[in-house]
């Protein structure tokens, strides 16, 4: 395969020689894949479909049927407002609402200049300092 | 690697030394355990840790040390310190009140009064014991959150940890641990309330080369985070409880899968799992029987279905989580088509305690058909948000006032809602319900895995169905049309009503569908789904008819139909409103009843939450 970063391939490499190439560990490889490139490039798709002898299209299956796969990078400050029960019984819809409106960008979308992105995440449980949003996943309430 | 004597002289040992942990114990050490769960940390407990070590450091301090701990579970007070032998609860401590707290408290003897917690009635309460918050609560499952360090596990040997597998395996056949746990009346605490006992008897009856004992740590209902706390607070008391399973069902092999959510969690887990290796707690022949164990960790990756038992099991084998049909059940085809066992944290937290206390102790706790104790995460409109457990049978207005220190703000009551997305809203005619399995089921509720959300007087219920409802059409795996397409149409019709463009067919509509999809649903979710949307209208009817009929909300949440106004009787004239109306479209003089124009007015709901007299709306 033809290697058009190879700095990059070498850091897929290094995370895929962690695990025996059995199709189980699909799930662990793209939560590897997801928190070093900050999503999952297609180039990454196809090495781990070669690595793990799984047809692209199921790689691309499970990469868009778990929310916490994304296709597209995120902002070098990823801000995740939750949307759990007692958050939104709190108000936090109304905080993504503000953000979305200061940052003009819509949930799942990046700014222009890649420095803020927004997204609305599942409850993480710290439902006792409700409402809750995170920072590059540190929380803040 | 230790054996079993040297792990039985360590426990007496250290016993001894961390008496003062529970007992009042003078004249020896100081111990300052400082909350280390996800909600304090957020609140900045480890620069405590830090700033509380260093200042130690620096002194010269003998004698006193600074433990971090699990939950102690009033989230709402922290972050939490407690200083033992003495048991001196403090509250909303931050970073700068360490230098206080070791020259006033730990080097003066005196108690630092100003960081004291206050009770629900306002009195200062200095000891942990003496907080109303804990008067009523039982805590078995969370017996060490707050007592020990998760990260050392010679404190949880110290508390009897690995003392109930050392009577198991060299104490009981495996007919005798299931019986133990059958007669106990343990059930699944993940929501479904299966019998833990009967489950553990199906999987041992399985015959395999090959079984796998799962621990379902995906605790995906919004509002929920019992298992992310017992994990992060006492992660040996689940890895024990799987060993016991294994050995009971006949498997060797165990896994647990964490929602991704959780990076506390999963960390402490993988430490706690590589120490129990590093003793030979798991491992190859245990403590010199032919008993093998280990334990891995899957993460998941976001997906509320894979909280279903055939849902995970497909994600642990790499796969989308699609539920598989049952039967047949795990217990006999489960993990790469083997007898698997599945059980929730929570359960799994039991175990220990059952087999060490006797199923008899255990059965007197709870009701009839419900017994033991149940961990709830209090959330939403109460003023002690946090985690709880009580024994079964305790009353919903036990929890919420007694415990929970009831409505915050002056507000009223309006419904509690259990079991998630999957649960019913429980009214205020249900308030003194004892809760257990049966009888929440018998209001259209269910216990579900724990999250109980408390709703005040400005929650509407059809915008609440709504947010349900776009969290199940968000999370169905799309495998069977009922619930794919079923939960859509359900969100439409719930929207159109929250627009003003609903209809009284409409309510029809959504009950004959409801029933249509529970009945016809692949999986518990589906299966579900509707529940939020049934219990609404079954008790909060008049404020469906309000919005189809009469094109009102009440409460003003649903913002196209919100005519929000002023009571001129009620009004104050304080201009609290007319400050904080962030587009000026309230206007009035001091003292003088206010006015809302309503061609300015964006519906936002801000003058109705700031009203201290409840004038508006």
């Amino acid at each position: 395969m033809e290697c058009k970063n190879c700095q990059k391939d070498q850091e897929l490499e290094e995370i895929l020689q962690i695990y025996k190439q059995d199709k189980d560990n699909l799930i662990q490889i793209l939560n590897d894949v997801q928190e070093h490139y900050g999503y999952i490039p297609t180039s990454a798709q196809m090495r781990i479909s070669e690595y793990l002898s799984i047809p692209f299209a199921e790689v691309y299956g499970v990469v868009t049927f778990y929310s916490r796969f994304t296709l597209k990078p995120k902002g070098k400050y990823n801000i995740a407002v939750c949307l759990g029960t007692a958050c939104y019984v709190k108000g936090s819809e109304k905080i993504l609402d503000r953000l979305k409106e200061r940052l003009k960008i819509s949930p799942g979308e990046t700014t222009e200049d890649g420095k803020f992105s927004i997204e609305e995440t599942r409850c993480i449980g710290a439902c006792g300092l409700a409402p809750v949003f995170t920072i590059n996943r540190r929380s803040l309430w | 690697m230790k054996t079993l004597e040297q792990i039985n002289e360590l426990r007496i040992k250290k016993r001894i030394e961390l008496d003062l942990r529970v007992n009042q114990v003078t004249g020896g050490e100081i111990h300052i355990l400082v909350c280390h769960g996800t909600g304090c940390t957020s609140s900045k407990s480890p620069q405590i840790i830090e700033n509380l070590r260093s200042l130690i450091k620096e002194q010269n301090i003998q004698n006193v040390r600074v433990i971090q701990t699990g939950c102690f579970g009033l989230c709402a007070k922290g972050p939490i310190v407690v200083i033992r032998p003495q048991d001196i609860f403090y509250s909303n401590v931050t970073p700068d009140d360490c230098k206080e707290i070791i020259e006033t408290h730990i080097k003066g003897g005196k108690i630092v009064e100003r960081l004291l917690c206050k009770d629900t009635d306002g009195t200062l309460v200095k000891r942990l014991d003496d907080l109303s918050f804990y008067k009523k609560q039982k805590r078995i499952a969370l017996q060490n959150c707050g007592k020990i360090d998760p990260e050392n596990i010679d404190e949880y040997i110290a508390f009897d940890g690995y003392k109930a597998l050392e009577k198991v395996l060299f104490q009981m056949k495996e007919e005798e641990v299931i019986q133990e746990i059958t007669d106990s009346g343990l059930r699944g605490r993940g929501g479904a309330g299966f019998p833990t006992g009967k489950k553990w008897e199906f999987t041992r009856q399985a015959k395999s080369d090959q079984k796998y004992v799962v621990c379902n740590a995906d605790e995906g209902d919004p509002g929920a985070f019992m298992d992310r706390s017992i994990l992060e607070g006492d992660p040996h008391s689940v890895i024990e409880a799987m060993e016991i399973a294994g050995y009971a069902i006949g498997a060797n092999k165990g896994y647990i899968y964490v929602r991704a959510e959780y990076p506390i969690a999963v960390e402490r887990f993988q430490k706690a799992i590589d120490q129990a290796r590093e003793y030979g707690i798991l491992g190859k022949k245990i403590w010199g029987t032919r008993f093998n164990f280990d334990i891995e960790i899957r993460l998941g990756a976001g997906a509320f279905v894979c909280g279903e038992e055939t849902a995970l099991l497909e994600s642990i084998e790499g796969r989308s989580g699609r539920p598989r049909l049952k039967p047949p059940f795990p217990a006999n085809v489960g993990l790469w088509q083997k007898p698997t066992l599945i059980n929730n944290v929570e359960t799994y937290a039991n175990i220990t305690k059952i087999i060490l206390n006797g199923a008899k102790w255990y059965s007197e706790i709870g009701t009839e058909t419900s017994k033991g104790t149940k961990v709830f995460a209090l959330g939403g409109n109460v003023v002690n948000t946090g985690l709880v457990e009580v024994p079964m049978g305790t009353t919903l207005r036990e929890i919420i006032y007694d415990i929970g220190g009831g409505i915050p703000n002056g507000r009223e009551f309006k419904a509690a809602q259990t079991g998630g997305p999957s649960g019913g809203c429980i009214p205020k005619e249900h308030l003194d319900i004892k809760i257990d399995y049966e009888s929440l089921s018998s209001i259209g509720s269910m216990m579900g895995s724990g999250g109980l959300i408390v709703m005040d007087d400005t929650k509407c219920m059809v915008n609440l169905a709504k947010f349900y409802l776009g969290f199940t059409v968000d999370e169905s795996c799309g495998k069977c049309t009922p619930c794919r397409i079923g939960t859509k149409r359900l969100y439409e019709i719930l929207d159109r009503i929250t627009q003003g463009e609903g209809s009284e067919d409409d309510l029809k509509k959504l009950e004959d569908l409801s029933q249509n999809i529970k009945s016809s649903s692949v999986c518990g979710l589906g299966q579900s789904a509707p529940n939020p949307v049934i219990s609404t209208i079954k008790y909060f009817k008049e404020e469906y008819i309000e919005h189809v009929k009469d094109k009102k909300c009440k409460t003003g949440e649903c913002k196209a139909l919100a005519d929000i106004q002023i009571d001129p009787e009620k009004c104050k004239g304080c201009g609290l409103c007319k400050r904080n109306c962030p587009v000026e479209a309230i206007e009035g003089e001091v003292k003088q009843p206010h006015e809302i124009d309503k061609s300015k007015c964006i519906k936002c709901g801000t003058c109705i939450a700031k009203c201290p007299f409840h004038a508006i709306g």
